[in-house]
């Protein structure tokens, strides 16, 4: 697929030269010069982004230095910063939002892909879409006054299955690890089934024939053959999920139950780097407490950029794979 | 040999109907959103609510007429930074791109997009209010706008890149400069498809609260002019949302109910237009 603006770049040099008030009068330069200073503003931003997280945040980085990612205390009254517990909220409450969203979106990916009708899939998926529309504010709203309820009828019943665990001990107040686990999954599993349906639509349509016609059931010609082959592309969807789990903050912030501590129980409430940003900021007297809130969205910064690196690679690879065939 | 047979059937009919169960619990949970808001939301929404000023605690009735207005200045101000250097670096990509150059760019855009919404508030806040040491609608205007870059400069390119090369062969076989060609010729017939582009862009940054926290703040009356910090529709949901006064609770709702239906309609529509001129290039 060569694309067309490429093949029009090229021609340019090789054209006959002409002088500069006949290349200025046809507004090429012009056009040129315009678009491309758009496209330097954006890698500017972006490098500005960057300097200005990494400036604001040198009081706090020289204080507390690398000790600032394995320390748990958070007491800005003592001017002591740590950002354990944040980090371990974030990727508890990112695991186990994957661990739900994962078998739900890749289930309903395969059931779009593979055996809906186009039609209904095509209805289906523009509905999960708008799913992925919903203003996260919107999602937690929901969480605090409708799903917090229902997580407390059915905690009993977990607790008699898991209750052995030390991983549903304790309390459940209703705002939880647990609950901001389960919105996460609400607010990630479009994503995953978008992009794994595109995925797996796109592999080869005689990888399927030549499974069934060895006799393989539907079922085991999609988890046998058609998964293994889209595998890269599936992984990329949920590395894209991820990185949106991680920086998730309204959602989070209302369910969570914002405690700075670190418990072992997903009844317990918790507390993520991104909601102690939101909860914390505009109260942070002081530059060491603004410097290590933002310090904190350095870290977040840096994890979601480094996962998002990963995922976009996952995916290119099994799209170029597919459109090579 | 036939019971094999039989359990491997049944291993087929289980998992396939798990793989529909799962579908529908998906597309359950956004009918689920729907209802509920569409009820608890509809049902407390009055006049009162895009006419008046909140009211201090313990009145009823008032409404958050400034959060509406809030949220409109906010756009007007996002689109004012995003899209003409959207627009602009996607024309750059579609047209001029193909180098080292431009796969950078497409790369450093991409990451953008995936920046945490609250990591571009405190962008924002570094930028304007820690200079200017007050909260404005302007800082709140930037976070938004620059979320708005990375959808603008994608989705213009995609739309771009979508218009056949004959159209522009016919132009420049015509003895068009390029420049004329792109504005005369691309671009026109990529319009729509920009401008939806655009709409699905401003609807996502319509309904981000994080990013505002601590650049345009609130306000509980209106916000005369750009400097003053404003109330938005998504930063009120949250406030009445985690206070404890149930009639705010009913004005969370009502406000729920109006930015999903806002945000909801514009993407029914943009991707209804999408979908009628052909699947959306990728």
């Amino acid at each position: 697929m060569a694309a067309p603006s490429t093949t029009l770049a090229r021609t340019g040099p090789s054209r006959p030269v002409r002088s500069l008030a006949q290349r200025l009068r046809g507004g090429d330069e012009i056009a040129h010069t315009i678009t491309f200073a758009a496209a330097v503003v954006v890698l500017l931003i972006t490098a500005l982004l960057v300097f200005e997280l990494y400036t604001n945040s040198s009081l706090s980085r020289a204080k507390f230095g690398w000790n600032f990612l394995v320390t748990s205390t958070w007491d800005p009254v003592a001017g002591e910063f740590g950002a354990l517990p944040f980090i371990y909220g974030t990727v508890i409450t990112s695991t186990l939002s994957l661990l739900l969203a994962i078998p739900l979106g890749v289930g309903a990916a395969i059931f779009l892909a593979e055996l809906a009708p186009p039609k209904i899939s095509d209805a289906l998926t523009f509905l999960i879409e708008l799913l992925a529309a919903v203003p996260s504010v919107i999602i937690g709203l929901l969480g605090v006054f409708v799903l917090i309820p229902i997580l407390r009828t059915v905690e009993p019943a977990i607790r008699s299955v898991l209750g052995w665990t030390p991983l549903f001990q304790g309390p459940f107040y209703g705002v939880s690890l647990f609950s901001a686990g389960v919105v996460l999954a609400i607010m990630i599993v479009p994503f995953i089934i978008s992009i794994s349906r595109e995925i797996i639509l796109s592999v080869p349509g005689d990888q399927r024939e030549a499974a069934l016609a060895l006799g393989a059931t539907r079922w085991e010609t999609t988890w046998d053959v058609v998964v293994p082959y889209a595998r890269k592309g599936i992984m990329g969807s949920i590395f894209l999920a991820l990185a949106r789990s991680l920086g998730e903050t309204m959602a989070v912030t209302m369910v969570i139950g914002n405690d700075p501590k670190i418990k072992a129980s997903l009844f317990a409430p918790g507390y993520s780097i991104a909601a102690v940003i939101a909860n914390e900021f505009t109260e942070a007297t002081g530059d060491l407490y603004t410097g290590a809130l933002i310090e904190l969205g350095l870290v977040l910064f840096g994890l979601t950029i480094l996962i998002n690196a990963i995922a976009r690679l996952l995916v290119m690879s099994t799209t170029s794979k597919g459109a090579a065939r | 040999m036939t019971l094999h047979l039989a359990r491997r059937k049944t291993v087929n009919l289980v998992m396939l109907s798990l793989t529909g169960l799962c579908t529908v619990i998906t597309a359950g949970i956004l009918f689920f959103i729907l209802g509920y808001l569409a009820i608890h939301g509809a049902a407390s929404l009055n006049w009162n609510f895009f006419t008046k000023l909140p009211t201090p605690v313990g009145e009823t009735g008032g409404g958050m007429a400034n959060a509406i207005v809030g949220s409109a200045k906010l756009l007007f101000l996002a689109s004012l930074v995003g899209v003409p250097i959207g627009f602009l670096g996607g024309v750059y990509l579609a047209e001029f791109g193909g180098s080292t150059f431009s796969f950078f760019v497409r790369y450093t855009t991409d990451l953008l997009n995936g920046v945490p919404s609250i990591v571009i508030g405190i962008f924002a806040y570094t930028v304007i209010v820690l200079p200017q040491k007050h909260f404005s609608t302007l800082s709140g205007g930037l976070a938004l706008g620059v979320m708005m870059i990375p959808i603008a400069v994608r989705s213009t390119e995609e739309f771009l890149r979508a218009v056949p090369t004959s159209l522009r062969e016919g132009a420049m076989a015509l003895g068009a400069s390029k420049a004329k060609t792109i504005l005369t010729v691309v671009i026109p017939a990529a319009k729509h498809g920009i401008l939806t582009g655009i709409m699905l862009d401003l609807a996502r940054v319509a309904g981000e609260t994080a990013p505002l926290l601590f650049t345009s703040f609130s306000n509980r009356f209106w916000s005369p002019g750009w400097e003053q910090p404003t109330a938005a529709l998504p930063v009120m949901i949250f406030t009445y949302a985690i206070a404890p006064y149930e009639d705010w609770h009913q004005q969370a709702w009502s406000a729920g109910f109006v930015l999903l239906a806002l945000v909801l309609s514009v993407n029914i529509v943009a991707r209804i237009i999408l979908s009628k001129k052909g699947p959306v290039p990728r």
